[in-house]
């Protein structure tokens, strides 16, 4: 592994065997007060040594149960989470070791869709000015230019470029969640964290918005990291899977193999606890 | 907004804010007499066409007094409760933005501050300094500030976890961004509803120091001290301690049925 990380750094760069991303040892606990009067503590490992890798321009899914640490993966790979130890090498920089103005420099690149379209957008905010916020701190074109792309951005996922005057209470789920998304690529970012992107929206606005994103993949060649507990969403997006379960990636492979034959207990209980499975099973 | 003000209570609340408020900035233009026009033949005069409120000890004109005196009420209330919410605001941001040691200091200090009957401690403090209207709106903005710092700061925290903060920090926004354009906006609302049931209580507050000697000094008229001129002389002159009083009563509760008023339409839970 160390011959990896090396190689990793030397090369400092997407050239790295096509790695994106990788995570190598991450670890995560948290400590509760607990008993009477708060004396006591309970630690719980929420992300226990996990390592994974995300090659450019293809989709790893995490999947695994509520509670399994995937949401905290997702907010520690993006540093908004200090984690215990391990690092996060993004195009061969170790974002765990940065801080201040590197590490929002570094972000630029490594962009995040939220789970809750209705709390990932600021209520006080027009959709024009949430859009643009990321090219305002970036610095990127002229106010002229940023409006221009930001109404690009907004039609490429499915709006109207007048809807950047809007409120963001005026937009339904499935299109405020084409916000976000929005808001996210308009930074031309390689590599898009999606937490749960899907779960809070209808089953029918699901498929739209998983199209949406496989299109986006495909123009932009972007690489996903996609965060779900869904299997189906998953099987339709990845190409690569691992299963998380207490904190530990168990299971990892590429998407036919393991819905085919999974090697682990745990992976085959998810398995066939989805609905409907043997049509899928083909 | 606009449905603060279908509540007929908040109306009624804001009619009467608006009228003292505007009775005290045209004071000089609708005062009959010179507030501080001592007139011998004109002393413990009732009500009546020519004095309104009848006249006080000294043959001063109430009605022109309580205007003049509504000036400098309204006055420490609103910059003694700006203080209050500058300093609390501050404070609150800070330990609901940093949380760990800078939250526990601070929030240890509201605890330390809270403990103390404020009061008292106000009297206390005006004891040793000069009662001027300066002192005295530094002293109550020093001494009410906690109660915005703790709604601050809880605004802060929960709203620090919220997915549009983080998205923002993912796109690299600053600190300083971060507070001002998606923290500090989204508190606003209970910024608001507490600056004006502040004011009420800062009136009153003031009204009590005069009373007792410690706030406005005579001649210049505040209504704290013309009541204070009215208690020697209320079993037979009741119009210099009714009037002063009914103003009192009438600000307060105009400023608590605007801030309730405000407080329950502005409240997101209660409008799905």
């Amino acid at each position: 592994m160390s011959g990896a990380r090396q190689q990793a750094r030397g090369n400092g760069g997407i050239g790295m065997n096509g790695i994106i991303l990788a995570a190598r040892g991450l670890s995560k606990t948290y400590v509760q007060r607990s008993g009477r009067f708060g004396f006591g503590t309970t630690r719980v490992k929420a992300l226990d040594d996990v390592n994974l890798e995300v090659k450019a321009g293809t989709t790893l899914a995490v999947v695994g149960e509520s509670g399994s640490g995937k949401s905290t993966l997702a907010r520690c790979l993006l540093q908004l989470q200090p984690l215990d130890a391990g690092e996060v090498l993004f195009e061969g920089q170790n974002l765990a070791a940065l801080s201040g103005k590197a590490l929002r420099a570094a972000r630029r690149h490594l962009q995040m869709v939220f789970q809750d379209p209705f709390a990932s957008l600021n209520p006080r905010m027009k959709v024009g000015d949430i859009v643009a916020e990321g090219l305002v701190i970036h610095g990127i074109g002229t106010a002229e230019q940023r409006r221009d792309s930001v109404a690009r951005m907004l039609e490429r996922v499915g709006l109207a470029a007048a809807d950047m005057e809007k409120y963001p209470h005026q937009f339904s789920g499935g299109q405020r969640q084409r916000i976000g998304i929005a808001r996210a690529l308009v930074l031309e970012p390689k590599l898009v964290v999606c937490d749960e992107p899907v779960s809070a929206l209808d089953v029918s606005i699901q498929a739209q918005i998983l199209l949406l994103l496989k299109e986006l993949q495909q123009e932009m060649g972007l690489s996903y990291l996609f965060i779900s507990h869904d299997l189906r969403v998953v099987r339709h997006i990845a190409d690569e899977v691992a299963v998380m379960h207490r904190g530990r990636i168990i299971e990892q492979g590429a998407v036919a193999d393991l819905y085919a034959k999974p090697r682990q207990e745990y992976t085959r209980i998810l398995l066939n606890s989805i609905p409907g499975r043997h049509r899928l099973a083909t | 907004m606009k449905r603060a003000f279908a509540n007929p209570l908040a109306r009624l609340g804001l009619a009467l804010i608006a009228s003292i408020l505007l009775l005290a900035l045209l004071a000089p233009v609708i005062a009959p007499y010179d507030p501080d026009a001592i007139n011998v033949k004109s002393i413990l005069l009732p009500p009546s066409a020519e004095h309104w409120m009848g006249t006080d000890g000294l043959g001063r004109d109430v009605f022109s007094r309580m205007l003049f005196g509504a000036r400098i009420s309204l006055l420490v209330g609103f910059v003694a409760v700006g203080i209050a919410t500058v300093i609390g605001v501050v404070l609150g941001a800070f330990a609901g933005f940093y949380r760990g040691w800078v939250d526990i200091i601070i929030m240890r200090l509201v605890d330390v501050m809270l403990s103390i009957p404020t009061f008292f401690l106000i009297l206390a403090v005006i004891a040793f300094l000069d009662p001027s209207i300066w002192n005295i709106m530094v002293v109550i903005g020093l001494t009410s500030w906690m109660g915005v710092a703790r709604l601050v700061r809880a605004e802060f925290l929960s709203l620090r976890e919220r997915e549009f903060v983080l998205s923002a920090q993912t796109l690299g926004a600053s600190e300083v961004r971060l507070i001002f354009r998606h923290l500090l906006p989204n508190s606003l609302t209970p910024i608001i509803v507490s600056f004006v049931l502040g004011v009420a209580s800062a009136v009153l507050l003031e009204s009590g120091l005069s009373f007792l000697g410690l706030g406005v000094q005579p001649p210049q008229a505040s209504w704290g001290n013309i009541l204070t001129d009215g208690k020697e002389y209320i079993q037979f002159a009741w119009w210099l301690s009714f009037f002063p009083g009914l103003a009192i009563l009438l600000t307060v509760l105009g400023y608590n049925l605007l801030g309730e008023g405000l407080r329950d339409a502005l409240d997101p839970r209660k409008h799905p």
